[in-house]
Parts: structure tokens; sequence; C-alpha cells
């Protein structure tokens, strides 16, 4: 019998990396609308990787802006 | 007809030239701000992502007629940026031991973690609240630079998985057992570094 919440453990990555089948995200998400255990894990997930990408935002500084501008060719 | 003037054909086709270079550096400078957001994240300092960015640019403007119009700009220069880094001696740079734990660690590892430390039942958002910024970026760093590097890509780039593999030239199922990897091993140290055991 299959362990349903082994089963979305393997498929969280994919399955948040947009690259699961049709019919495993079927699976996935039949199962995650059921178990409150892998949904809020999944939650977690989701929400760390915006968390991760948001708090790794360095600006660029103007003044590489503008060193980088001033590499084109003249007109 | 002087032999030294151009024929118009060919002052059309140095027009055109001249054009499509401008449209080329125009959009390769609209990039800049995601180019130096990936750049940051694959070096230690400040300083030396600046340095990289500048001389990706250089090169992308120097060979501008090797891009392809029409495909992944970001990507193309992202490919300069990766070779420009690896040139650098970046393979020379301090690469810390991963200790067999990083693999034994489970997907659920980080999670659990915290939530074991917020006795109270508490939400995701809640529970992600006692990471803080700095803490993120610094378990980020000390990532092994070949995971860091495919996990900056797709997570932070937002490459896809074959965009990945075509600048780092790899493997597609490289790049995704790498950022399998990199992605335990960036929640194993914020494990590490926020919840002290």
């Amino acid at each position: 019998m299959i362990d349903w919440c082994e089963k979305c453990e393997e498929l969280m990555q994919p399955f948040l990396d947009g690259v699961l089948s049709h019919d495993d995200v079927v699976q996935a998400e039949r199962h995650l609308g059921k178990c409150t255990w892998c949904a809020k894990r999944y939650r977690f997930e989701e929400r760390l990787r915006h968390y991760v990408r948001v708090a790794t935002i360095e600006p660029m500084s103007a003044e590489l802006k503008q060193k980088l501008a001033a590499l084109r060719t003249p007109l | 007809m002087s032999e030294s003037a151009p024929s118009t054909a060919e002052a059309r086709r140095l027009a055109e030239e001249a054009r499509a270079r401008v449209r080329f550096e125009e959009e390769a400078l609209e990039l800049s701000d995601q180019v130096y957001r990936v750049a940051r994240r694959l070096v230690g300092t400040r300083e030396e992502a600046e340095d990289l960015v500048q001389q990706t640019y250089e090169r992308a403007f120097r060979s501008w007629r090797q891009f392809t119009p029409g495909t992944n700009m970001r990507a193309w220069l992202l490919r300069i940026l990766t070779n420009l880094n690896i040139d650098r001696g970046r393979r020379q740079q301090r690469s810390p031991q991963t200790t067999s734990l990083d693999t034994e660690a489970g997907v659920y590892f980080l999670y659990n973690k915290l939530e074991a430390q917020s006795p109270d039942g508490a939400d995701e958002d809640r529970v992600l609240e006692r990471l803080s910024q700095d803490s993120i970026v610094d378990a980020l760093a000390e990532v092994p630079h070949d995971f860091r590097d495919v996990l900056v890509l797709v997570d932070i780039g937002d490459f896809s998985y074959a965009d990945a593999a075509q600048i780092l030239d790899i493997p597609i199922g490289t790049v995704m057992s790498r950022l399998h990897r990199g992605r335990r091993i960036l929640k194993k140290n914020l494990a590490d570094t926020v919840v002290p055991t």
C-alpha cells in the first residue's frame, strides 16, 4: 500500500518547481487536500522559498549602474 | 565614383548593424539588476559581485555578435558571468566540507526543528519569523559553491532547470540533484544557525 505522506514528501520539490507530470500533480493535490500534516509542510516550504528570495535581495549601487551605462558604444 | 566611398547597400548594412548593437546594449542593461542580484549571491562580497558584473558587461558588449536575437539574453549574460567567476579562481576558494548529516537531514528537518521550538502550534508564517534576513544570507553563503550556484540560479534567479544546465554547462540531471542537495544543506544551515541545539 502506498504511504501517501512519504510520496508527498518525495513530490514536494518538483511540485513546487512546477515540473511534475499532470497525474502526479493531481495525486499530490488530492493528498494535500486531505492531509493537514503534509499541507502544513508544503505551505512552509513555499513560504520559505519566498522568504529566501526576498531576504537575499541587495540592490545594485547607482555607481555600478553608471559604470555599466558608460560601457555602451558611443552613438 | 570613388572606390573608398561605401555603396548605398553597405551604408545601409552598417546603419542596421549599429541599430542592432544599440538594441542589444539597451536590452542587456535593462537586465543588469537581475544579473547583479544573482551575481551577488554567487560570490562572497559586494565588491566581487560588482567587479564580476562589470567584467560580464564588458565581455558581453565586445562579443555582442555571438548572441542570437530572440534567445534568452539573461541566461546568455549569466553564462558569461559564471565562466568569468570560474576563471577568477573561484575553485580555489574555501569550500566548506559537507558532513554526512547534510544528506541525511530530511526534507522537513528545518520545519520540524522550528516547530518544536514553537510549542503553541504556530502557523507557517509564525515559524518562519524565527529566521532573520542575516541568517538566511549567511546560511546561503555557507552552502558549498557547486550546490549554491544551482540554488541561486533556480531559486533566486528564477531560471529553469534547462537554463541552469546550459549556464553552468552541466547535465540537467546534475542540476536537479545539486538543487535537491543544496536546498537540504541550506535548511540544515538555517536550522543550525538560527535555532541553537
